[in-house]
């Protein structure tokens, strides 16, 4: 069971929290510990960014054949989304009717469950889009 | 001191299924039991909701109103008879996904549907007595009812968060109060995944008697009566016995009208009288009196009695969806959906 | 640095080999390799394995040693490494060898790539592919192989870069080699509504966008240029082996219809090579999804953007056509045992320039090029051979 694997990245599972490079101000998601594109001027200069939670879909695709994480589920909706801080992120856009998901379709993160190993391990949550509120 | 609600926030997943729809697997007029129980469709959490992504929905809408740095969040209590572990809290993770640890309290509250509420309680008491500065109660459930069984048509999913604090307070609590015995109307034993009830035996001596002794001690406490509050809320594990409730109390149907949610979206068991209360503050105006009584099996009442402060004018509400924004725009599922979004199907 | 060249291919078939173990196809095709580069084995002084994932496939890891001992090269100490770059592996080993070779370092090397996938279940192949994408970051959140490159594809139709039925077209370009090619898992020509009209893997790719999932092995003897004539009288000469990264990670790039190191590769290779790509009249491109495929031919080079998935729907792309592509099948037909892969497509091309690739044969051909890319295109190895 791979908990501490999961339990170190849940500030960005949990609230989108990449980094920001002090150098030259570009955003990262997820976190890293250097810029790659200020190298070695970045390091020891990373600090931790939390997304806006608000994007829109770049592309998507309905999933129909998944892991078992996601058999309940399926088909899904998998999209990478350009957050409105300017940087991708994928994830599964849920609470969707699937004929109307679009490219440009608004959209807020939310946190749901992302799957468990078995019905006795622990649970893991991340995030997850929606279509935005109308 | 004052002590009241800072801030709230209500989530209801966007799938329903209709009594109807279910009646038709099990061979039973649904509709006729829909009507009976006034129950006209009932929210279904998707697969990838639970009290846990619920809670937290709830609690993310609370925040977004208000201007409450999390830091200051001093207690997380999360009510439900349906958290996803036995032993792990719920509160944890909802806490971390509002950024309010580690300086502060946590722990998961169960009371059948009644634990939201003792969570309000007990942040009152701490709030009041300065060991904190807010506190955040939530309700929440994804509650469970066995296939065919009664509680099918109504056991639903559902939450809401409220804030708790003396500063900018939307609604002060004026008064609170409980009733409580031991009365074996509703229970699930470690590792059951349903609960069982004992049918009738939830009505009278369960629900009608703890709520309404908890009613009138609250108005014997206040001097108040009915027609001195604009709103009421009570527990609704069906649309019926709330409706049944207020009229035995002397409330009309005008006064439970925000607070009624169950022929909507079914009953959301531990969410259920957050919801409520939270679609009434959704709706309510200044000086408007709140009167409240939760019921959680097993068996117990939590009253209130609250006013809407001139500070709920400039609270910003729109910052974050409001419970009837939760009742458009639904996603309908047929049974077979249903029961593979509940688990309901066994897998080889 | 020393000239290098290809002096013997050995391959085994392609496909659900239920008889066949990972080292029962190791050795196969290694054997067949040295039998056609007249090598005894004492001459052998350096290995190189192309192979994802036997950790994941078979439990094993270490197959590295496992390979030497069965081969017969651990008696005689000859040092042997496995290499993994995801789908790249089989190419990344290649390079390896090929990079000893012209150093000087080793004289003859053999180049293996292998994978036994049908030990697993499906369900547990694919989620051993999802991890070369970022698995924590898009395997995690429900990202699928097919469903990364469905949401390319997505962005392909989107910008009008290709069609639906130009990106299909891939796939029926494949089988209609593969029918041709013995060693291939799908030997049977389809058309263009087989495509369209199978079942869902990630829309709005299909089963038969989709390459299989293999068992298989393939290899290749190197040695200096000017030592080959003593071991064969048809050495192929490796003219370039170029290699390119990029991100993990899918999402950490700005634009997702080109591959910058399919791109990268490409320009490296053809510039080591002093070619341009109207040189090249046969590749074996990484297909292992028909966007992947047509992607590639145009980060190559061999079509202009916009225009590879016209090409490929109108014949350009088949033997005879403009630039004849997998002729082997490709990934989609001939089969895709990840490991073996790489090394399979240095197979085909040394094949075609040697004139041995019977019905398949593309006609005077002198340049051929592999394309080897591993995830979403986060590890790339393009070479370029010449018949001599």
């Amino acid at each position: 069971m791979s908990v501490a694997r999961h339990w170190r990245e849940t500030p960005g599972r949990y609230n989108l929290v990449g980094t920001k490079c002090g150098n030259c101000g570009r955003i990262y998601f997820p976190r890293r510990s250097i810029c790659p594109e200020c190298r070695r001027a970045s390091f020891g200069k990373m600090e931790q960014y939390m997304l806006k939670d608000h994007g829109t879909v770049f592309t998507y695709s309905v999933v129909h054949e998944a892991s078992a994480d996601n058999n309940n589920l399926k088909p899904y909706a998998i999209a990478m989304i350009r957050m409105d801080d300017g940087v991708l992120v994928t994830g599964q856009l849920v609470d969707v009717d699937l004929d109307k998901v679009e490219i440009g379709m608004p959209v807020r993160a939310v946190l749901r469950k992302l799957g468990d190993e078995s019905h006795i391990a622990t649970i893991n949550y991340g995030y997850k889009f929606v279509p935005k509120d109308k | 001191m004052d002590v009241g609600i800072v801030s709230y926030g209500a989530y209801v997943p966007r799938y329903r299924i209709t009594p109807a729809e279910i009646g038709k697997t099990w061979g039973i007029d649904g509709e006729a039991m829909g009507k009976g129980l006034l129950i006209h469709m009932k929210s279904v959490p998707s697969p990838d909701e639970d009290v846990i992504t619920i809670a937290t929905e709830a609690a993310r809408n609370m925040m977004s109103r208000c201007n409450v740095d999390p830091k200051h969040i001093g207690a997380v209590y999360v009510g439900s008879e349906s958290h996803p572990y036995a032993v792990k809290p719920s509160g944890t993770v909802v806490a971390e996904a509002i950024r309010a640890t580690p300086e502060m309290t946590a722990a998961d509250l169960e009371f059948a549907c009644k634990a939201g509420t003792a969570g309000i309680q007990m942040c009152m008491g701490l709030v009041g007595s300065k060991m904190i500065r807010y506190g955040i109660a939530i309700g929440a459930d994804t509650s469970q009812g066995a296939p065919g069984d009664a509680l099918e048509y109504s056991a639903s999913a559902g939450g809401a968060a409220y804030l708790i604090g003396s500063e900018k307070i939307i609604a002060k609590i004026n008064k609170t109060l409980s009733y409580t015995t031991d009365t074996p109307d509703f229970w699930r034993r470690e590792g059951a995944p349903y609960p069982q009830h004992g049918g009738r035996f939830t009505g009278e001596p369960a629900y009608f008697k703890h709520i309404g002794s908890a009613a009138k001690r609250l108005f014997d406490a206040m001097g108040s009566r009915p027609e001195d509050y604009q709103h009421a809320v009570f527990h609704q594990p069906n649309g019926k016995f709330p409706t049944r409730m207020a009229k035995e109390l002397g409330f009309n149907d005008q006064q439970i009208k925000f607070g009624l949610l169950t022929p909507f979206i079914g009953n959301t068991y531990s969410g259920a009288v957050p919801l409520g209360l939270a679609n009434v503050l959704d709706n309510a105006r200044p000086g408007e009196r709140i009167f409240v009584v939760a019921y959680g099996s097993g068996a117990g009442s939590d009253a209130f009695d609250i006013t809407v402060t001139d500070e709920i004018e400039k609270y910003n509400r729109q910052a974050a969806p409001t419970v009837a924004d939760r009742l458009k725009d639904t996603l309908q599922l047929d049974y077979g959906r249903y029961a593979k979004f509940k688990g309901k199907i066994m897998m080889g | 640095m020393r000239e290098v060249a290809i002096i013997g291919v050995g391959i085994t078939k392609f496909g659900e080999l239920w008889d066949a173990s990972f080292r029962d196809l190791g050795i196969e095709a290694g054997l067949k390799a040295m039998n056609d580069a007249n090598l005894t084995g004492s001459e052998v002084d350096g290995m190189f394995i192309g192979n994802m994932s036997s950790g994941s496939f078979i439990a094993q890891h270490h197959i590295s040693a496992l390979i030497a001992d069965y081969s017969g090269m651990a008696s005689q100490n000859v040092p042997s490494t496995r290499v993994e770059a995801a789908g790249a592996s089989g190419g990344v080993a290649f390079r390896q060898a090929v990079m000893a070779v012209a150093s000087g370092m080793h004289d003859i090397v053999v180049v293996g790539g292998a994978e036994k996938m049908t030990d697993v279940s499906d369900e547990a192949a694919n989620s051993i592919l999802d991890s070369a994408t970022d698995q924590q970051w898009e395997a995690m959140f429900g990202a699928t192989f097919p469903s990364l490159y469905a949401m390319i594809a997505r962005r392909f139709m989107h910008e009008k870069i290709a069609t639906r039925e130009e990106i299909a077209s891939m796939a029926v370009n494949s089988h209609a080699h593969g029918a041709l090619n013995p060693d291939a898992q799908f030997r049977k020509a389809i058309t263009l509504d087989t495509v369209l009209r199978s079942s869902m893997v990630s829309d709005p790719l299909t089963v038969f966008d989709c390459a299989p999932i293999s068992d298989g092995a393939a290899a290749v003897v190197l040695c200096p240029l000017d030592a080959a004539k003593k071991y064969t009288d048809r050495p192929i000469k490796v003219t370039a082996s170029a290699q390119a990264s990029d991100t993990l990670a899918l999402f950490q790039r700005n634009d997702i219809t080109t591959f910058g190191a399919t791109a990268a590769a490409a320009k490296r290779a053809y510039s080591s090579a002093k070619i341009k790509a109207e040189d090249i009249s046969v590749a074996e491109v990484h297909d292992h999804f028909t966007i992947e495929g047509i992607m590639a031919l145009q980060d190559l080079g061999l079509f202009k953007k916009g225009e590879a998935g016209k090409a490929v729907k109108d014949g350009q792309a088949a033997i005879g056509g403009k630039v004849a592509v997998n002729t082997s099948g490709g990934l989609k037909a001939r089969g895709n045992p990840i490991g073996a892969t790489g090394v399979a497509q240095i197979v085909e091309i040394t094949k075609q320039l040697r004139g041995d690739a019977d019905k398949r044969q593309v006609k005077d051909a002198r340049y051929g090029l592999a394309h080897n890319s591993g995830g979403t295109g986060s590890t790339v190895v393009v070479s370029i051979m010449e018949a001599l």
